[in-house]
């Protein structure tokens, strides 16, 4: 082996827990974007880094309208980048992406077709409607109990059990990683927790690697293993916490009651807080 | 539910509903009768001139005679006309609109042309359109077409920028193609829209073909309807206007049964 192979090895590798590598899915290196407006020029990011690691559910907090939904954008490719670098998967991307899956706040179920039509849209859409995947969405159904309401159409089911159909549509497509935009937001509160906890069993089920958007702390804390804490605009990584419980089986609703929890809560809402 | 189960409240209820709905048909019928009748009785002592207004039982008789004349001919020619101007309307304005919708360079361009056009009363075009393609039945379609495309056009178009955002953005995060998001997201989400425009549309497409008539035909109730008035046969012209009347409900109500079928073939849920 040469130095050189070495060096890109050490690049891609992180960390050792238990023998097993954990590869960087994402890694952001000085991500910075300027709008053009006709009134000027708005900085929205500055110089933005970070990584995700396999299977890991990392979130992004910071003070509303500091480009946290602009930084998916990018990642996706729906928006251009003015500088910086993006690493999806151990290669740098440029554009469109097809190892991403996107949910957004809002489920988006296309009424006209029934809930198995809508969770294989996606597939459709790639052109990747193959026996194989198709009998993994299936399969995805039947584990999270949505198989029996495959005919039924989105208006028969509940909020929550939309957005379980709205997140196996985009876990369909086998998505390198998960970004997640504020995707619980648009639910009341009840449903919000209870669907926060179901969607949290399934991505740990499937081993998804996650990057969320949100702006509920308690949301960000109880999902998950590292929480990003922009400042105002334009939005640059200001705290990175690493968010870790004594508790065996993690569970978004368990971990609530830890005193952990708490301290957790206080001091990301401080740094919120200085740039509010 | 069991029948046994409804209890007295119930039946009183369900009995007002139906009366009050057999009411308003009935008065309907009473005033429709009423007034053929004042309108015959009227004419025949002579209160009303008969020469002006003509009577039901002269109408009723032009009518009889006419089927056994040339009434099928002048229906069938209408009808005709109409069905093609209407089709011909749908498919250019869906097609034009899917066009703008495609370009948003192209839409901007068109916008105040669209907005001139759609002012514009299209029976001043009639001239125009007899002298460019002559004076016979494709002069005619050609002016249903024009009443109708613009008024298509807008309204596809309208329907088609003021699908849900979100659904388009999700459609995006998948990587989907233009096209891909014009026959998966845009046109199932305006099925409605293309629903209302058909509705608009025939009735638009019929004014067009009157009018036409009017302008140029040998045929058709149009003419049926200006050559009764041109010799003063008021019970022609009125014989005409009653079919027309029975025509457009006939189109219109068709209408209303491939809306039905449509809908069926796309379900909504519940």
């Amino acid at each position: 082996m040469t130095p050189l192979i070495i060096n890109k090895n050490i690049l891609k590798i992180d960390k050792f827990i238990g023998g097993i590598v954990l590869k960087k899915i994402l890694k952001l290196e000085n991500i910075s974007k300027i709008y053009q407006a006709k009134n000027g020029e708005v900085e929205a990011l500055k110089n933005v880094s970070f990584d995700v690691k396999q299977g890991e559910i990392v979130s992004i907090i910071g003070p509303s309208g500091c480009g946290k939904s602009t930084l998916l954008s990018i990642i996706t490719g729906l928006e251009e980048k003015s500088a910086g670098k993006l690493y999806i998967d151990g290669e740098e991307s440029i554009g469109r992406t097809d190892k991403i899956g996107y949910m957004l706040q809002k489920d988006s179920l296309l009424e006209w077709r029934t809930i198995y039509k809508n969770v294989i849209l996606g597939l459709e859409i790639k052109k990747i409607k193959t026996p194989e995947n198709e009998e993994y969405a299936k399969e995805l159904l039947r584990k999270y109990h949505l198989y029996e309401f495959k005919d039924k159409y989105p208006s028969q089911l509940s909020g929550g059990m939309r957005q379980r159909v709205a997140l196996i549509r985009t876990l369909a497509i086998k998505p390198k990683i998960l970004l997640l935009d504020e995707a619980f937001s648009a639910l009341d509160y009840q449903t919000r927790i209870s669907v926060t906890k179901d969607i949290y069993t399934i991505l740990k089920n499937e081993n998804v690697t996650v990057l969320m958007v949100t702006h509920d702390i308690s949301e960000s804390i109880s999902m998950s293993d590292r929480v990003i804490v922009l400042t105002g605009r334009p939005a640059t990584v200001k705290k990175i916490y690493n968010i870790e419980f004594d508790i065996k089986d993690k569970d978004p609703l368990k971990v609530r009651e830890s005193p952990k929890f708490s301290s957790y809560f206080d001091s990301i809402w401080k740094e919120l807080d200085v740039n509010a | 539910m069991h029948k046994e189960k409804i209890s007295e409240d119930r039946k009183k209820y369900l009995r007002k509903i139906l009366i009050k709905k057999f009411s308003v048909i009935a008065t309907q019928i009473c005033i429709l009768i009423l007034f053929i009748l004042l309108w015959e009785i009227l004419a025949n002592k002579e209160i009303i001139d008969s020469f002006i207004t003509s009577k039901p039982s002269e109408i009723l008789e032009t009518f009889i005679n006419l089927s056994s004349n040339d009434l099928w001919l002048h229906l069938r020619v209408t009808c005709m006309e109409t069905i093609i101007g209407f089709s011909v309307g749908i498919l250019l304005g869906s097609f034009i609109a899917i066009m703008l919708w495609w370009s948003d360079f192209l839409s901007k361009v068109a916008e105040p042309f669209l907005v001139v056009l759609n002012s514009l009363p299209k029976v001043a075009l009639g001239p125009i359109i007899i002298v460019w393609v002559g004076a016979g039945t494709k002069a005619i379609i050609v002016m249903a077409v024009a009443i109708s495309l613009v008024v298509t056009v807008m309204e596809i178009l309208n329907g088609f920028i003021e699908t849900d955002k979100e659904k388009i953005k999700m459609a995006q995060t998948f990587n989907c193609s233009k096209l891909q998001l014009l026959t998966k997201i845009v046109i199932p989400a305006n099925i409605s829209t293309f629903i209302n425009s058909l509705k608009i549309n025939i009735g638009l497409s019929l004014v067009g073909v009157i009018t036409g008539e009017f302008l140029v035909s040998k045929a058709g109730l149009g003419y049926l309807i200006v050559y009764g008035g041109q010799v003063f046969k008021l019970d022609l012209v009125m014989t005409g206007v009653i079919i027309l009347a029975l025509v457009s409900t006939v189109l219109y109500g068709s209408v209303l049964l491939l809306e039905k079928l449509i809908l069926k073939s796309h379900k909504f849920g519940n």
